[in-house]
């Protein structure tokens, strides 16, 4: 057990500082650019480097570079470190890319993974309706081939960001004959087009991310199918569990953990600091070991993938155990607050300490991540099934 | 960046898991708990003849030579087959008067201890949770006053290791003038407990003992973490194995979602905790600043997941988990021990708080 780097990772860590001094902040009249011009810009560069995009093949926009999680890992962090923009975030880059890796045409991967990465271009998913939520595979959205194109009709819902998205990635039916998991196909549409109408779903905290996209003989063009006819819930089991990883992350948990520390440091019990309450203190200690556990079970995982081994079933748990810290997390916060846990929530926050309204959002979207990308009881099922080997229930087997 | 077991680790742990299921099963578990002494010599022969009774003390004094995290690795699998046995207190009296002892007392004591010639212990506690170092009243010196509580297998040992006010620690052989030993009624019939009572009682001091009992305590609390990891990992597979055996409504009752998700939690709440254990025994050996305080938070928070478990672990076992027939009471009581011996979780936890500087 050693938690250092070797020497070879150590030089590897120096060459990523190195550039990073190098090129973040941008100088002269580029640090006059706005904000995702920079970014961007950063971005080219890093990619350049090979910094990142790093499992993405050149030909495509990526650096190609041999998959090493450790170098990954030290990139995250010195970038992290220097606050520096790393890999694109958002459903495109997270999710659509992998797929299309993995299962894409070539001509798809060609067009769409480059822009994806450089942010040109902003997706959305097309999974959720209002009848298909933990059930997703019962969806009812069809899309039908006439001619040269795919027409669809139906309704998505829970779609984030659609209301800025170029492009959408969703699952719809095209073989009503085909029994349920068979009848699904993974397409890829643009939102720019008549036939697309998308309504703003406002959130409990006031926001709107999300939406209802409604379908009125929308079209795509025919080869904008990923995957083949029927395929498309074997294509989207890629993205899922590319989006588990995601959200799964114990470096999140242990800079929010670090934040209601500061929290209980600034706010006040009695008139002295709220860190020194002795409730407060066994309840922080408390969440801490959950905390650290998580990040401690992220160094085993990181090592047995570093020496190509399965990690097991513990990686089943990651999200869960993230939603879990996530919500005592906002339990604590909301003590903390006082009378402040009053104020309407704050704007969500992106970087940097929230101040108290941005705690009163966090509150509240701490429930969203029990919720989205596999409800926390989906993901106690999949964990006493898949990593526990119990049996299915009864009812989901027949249906 | 390697969080890992090596392969000699994975070894050992592999070693001690086979000698425990060919000489201590189940049956031979229980035989012990429901016997009137609760110490088994052979099978504690046996584990010494493993290299087991010192593994943390150097070959020079007859130890093994090797690390905590091995010792914690060792606890985590003992801990896994409940096996009964001084493990614990014969490992921390090898410590204490390894860190803390003289080279005449080193050189006198260790190799007995490592040998199994010697069974030792150590007496912390004096009631009203004093276990620290620091709670300590006992009076030291050249004799020794008072009264020690919760003394792993205090009756058999044949070596004490007592803790004096001041922080100091003392060695005490047992057929000394004014000592006397009383078993006490413990919850956990594989760690049986006594109550010592010293009346200017001849002892050795430990010269370095004032320095060295808080890292024996650390020591401590590490595997009773490591433990308490194994204990509950069992109880989990335990209740799994049960979950897909026992039939109800003409269907496994696994596969009903109320069981299930409570599984699933418990498996949630153990099986991430792992590393807190191995942590907390790699900075007690490599990362001296952390070594105390990531040892109060793993035996905190490992022992109140094992106590968790033990109690869902009944639950999900129904009317037969809460027999004495039925193994769950048995690691029920070990995770008891582990969370009350050398202090609760809330002792241990506001002990963090401190060493963070909150």
């Amino acid at each position: 057990m050693d938690l250092s780097y070797s020497a070879e990772y150590e030089a590897f860590r120096t060459e990523v500082k190195a550039f990073i001094a190098g090129h973040w902040p941008l100088r002269g009249d580029e640090a006059k650019l706005p904000g995702d011009k920079r970014a961007a810009l950063f971005r080219e560069r890093a990619i350049a480097a090979g910094f990142l995009a790093r499992s993405i093949p050149r030909c495509y926009g990526g650096s190609e570079q041999p998959a090493d999680v450790l170098r990954a890992q030290i990139i995250r962090e010195e970038f992290f470190r220097a606050r520096a923009p790393g890999e694109m975030a958002g459903i495109g880059p997270s999710m659509l890319v992998p797929t299309l890796l993995e299962k894409g045409s070539e001509w798809q991967k060609e067009k769409f993974i480059a822009p994806t990465i450089r942010g040109d271009v902003i997706w959305c998913q097309g999974y959720s309706e209002p009848g298909s939520g933990s059930d997703l595979a019962s969806l009812q959205t069809r899309a039908e081939l006439r001619g040269d194109e795919w027409v669809i009709n139906g309704q998505k819902i829970w779609t984030s960001g659609a209301h800025r998205a170029d492009y959408m990635f969703c699952l719809c039916r095209t073989e009503p004959e085909a029994q349920k998991h068979a009848g699904i196909s993974y397409l890829l549409l643009s939102m720019k087009q008549p036939g697309i109408e998308v309504r703003p779903l406002r959130q409990m905290t006031g926001a709107a991310d999300f939406n209802e996209v409604f379908f009125t003989d929308a079209r795509t063009p025919r080869d904008w199918i990923v995957g083949k006819r029927g395929e498309g819930w074997i294509v989207s089991r890629t993205t899922l569990k590319h989006e588990r990883n995601m959200i799964g992350d114990a470096q999140n948990a242990l800079a929010t953990f670090e934040g209601l520390v500061q929290l209980a440091r600034r706010t006040t019990r009695n008139g002295r600091p709220a860190i020194q309450d002795p409730a407060i203190r066994q309840r922080l200690v408390q969440l801490e070991g959950t905390v650290r556990a998580h990040q401690y079970s992220g160094y085993r995982q990181l090592t047995k993938a570093a020496k190509g081994q399965d990690p097991g079933r513990v990686q089943l748990m990651n999200k869960l155990v993230s939603t879990n810290i996530g919500q005592e997390v906002a339990k604590l916060a909301l003590d903390l607050l006082g009378d402040d846990a009053l104020l309407e929530p704050g704007d969500r926050q992106l970087g940097g300490p929230r101040d108290n309204a941005q705690w009163v959002g966090q509150f509240m979207w701490s429930l969203g991540s029990a919720v989205a990308g596999g409800t926390a009881n989906i993901q106690r099922n999949v964990i006493g099934e898949r990593g526990l080997g119990l049996p299915r229930d009864a009812a989901v087997q027949r249906s | 960046m390697n969080f890992d077991l090596s392969e000699e680790q994975e070894l050992l742990q592999e070693t001690v898991r086979q000698f425990a299921a060919n000489e201590c099963p189940p049956t031979r578990v229980r035989a012990i708990f429901d016997g009137d002494e609760g110490h088994d010599a052979a099978l504690w022969k046996g584990l010494v003849e493993l290299g087991l009774g010192a593994v943390a003390v150097p070959d020079e004094f007859g130890g093994a030579g090797l690390e905590l995290l091995d010792q914690a690795l060792v606890a985590e699998v003992l801990g896994a087959a409940a096996l009964p046995g001084p493990f614990l207190g014969h490992s921390l009296a090898g410590l204490a008067i390894l860190w803390g002892g003289s080279d005449a007392q080193k050189k006198t004591w260790l190799p007995k201890l490592a040998s199994g010639e010697l069974l030792g212990t150590v007496a912390f506690a004096e009631g009203d949770a004093r276990w620290q170092p620091e709670d300590w009243a006992l009076a030291g010196g050249a004799t020794l006053s008072g009264v020690k509580t919760a003394v792993p297998f205090g009756v058999q040992a044949d070596l004490l290791v007592v803790g004096t006010a001041g922080g100091g620690l003392a060695l005490v052989e047992p057929g000394a003038r004014g000592l006397a030993r009383q078993a006490q009624p413990g919850v956990d019939r594989t760690r049986r407990i006594a109550e010592l009572r010293f009346d200017a009682t001849p002892a050795q001091p430990l010269p370095h003992g004032v320095g060295a009992s808080a890292r024996v305590r650390d020591a401590g609390l590490v595997l009773l973490a490591a433990d308490a990891f194994g204990g509950a990992q069992k109880l989990l597979e335990l209740s799994v194995e049960y979950a897909k055996t026992r039939q109800q409504f003409g269907v496994t009752i696994g596969s009903f979602q109320g069981l299930k998700h409570q599984l699933a939690n418990l498996a949630v709440e153990i099986e991430p905790a792992r590393g807190l254990y191995w942590y907390a025994a790699h900075a007690f050996d490599r990362v001296p600043d952390e070594s105390a305080r990531s040892a109060a938070l793993a035996k905190a928070h490992l022992t109140q997941v094992y106590m968790q478990a033990a109690r869902d672990s009944v639950e999900a076992h129904g009317g037969i988990g809460f027999t004495w027939e039925c193994d769950v009471q048995i690691y029920f009581k070990r995770a008891m021990f582990d969370r009350a011996f050398l202090g609760t979780p809330s002792i241990h936890r506001e002990r963090a708080a401190a060493l963070a500087g909150w």
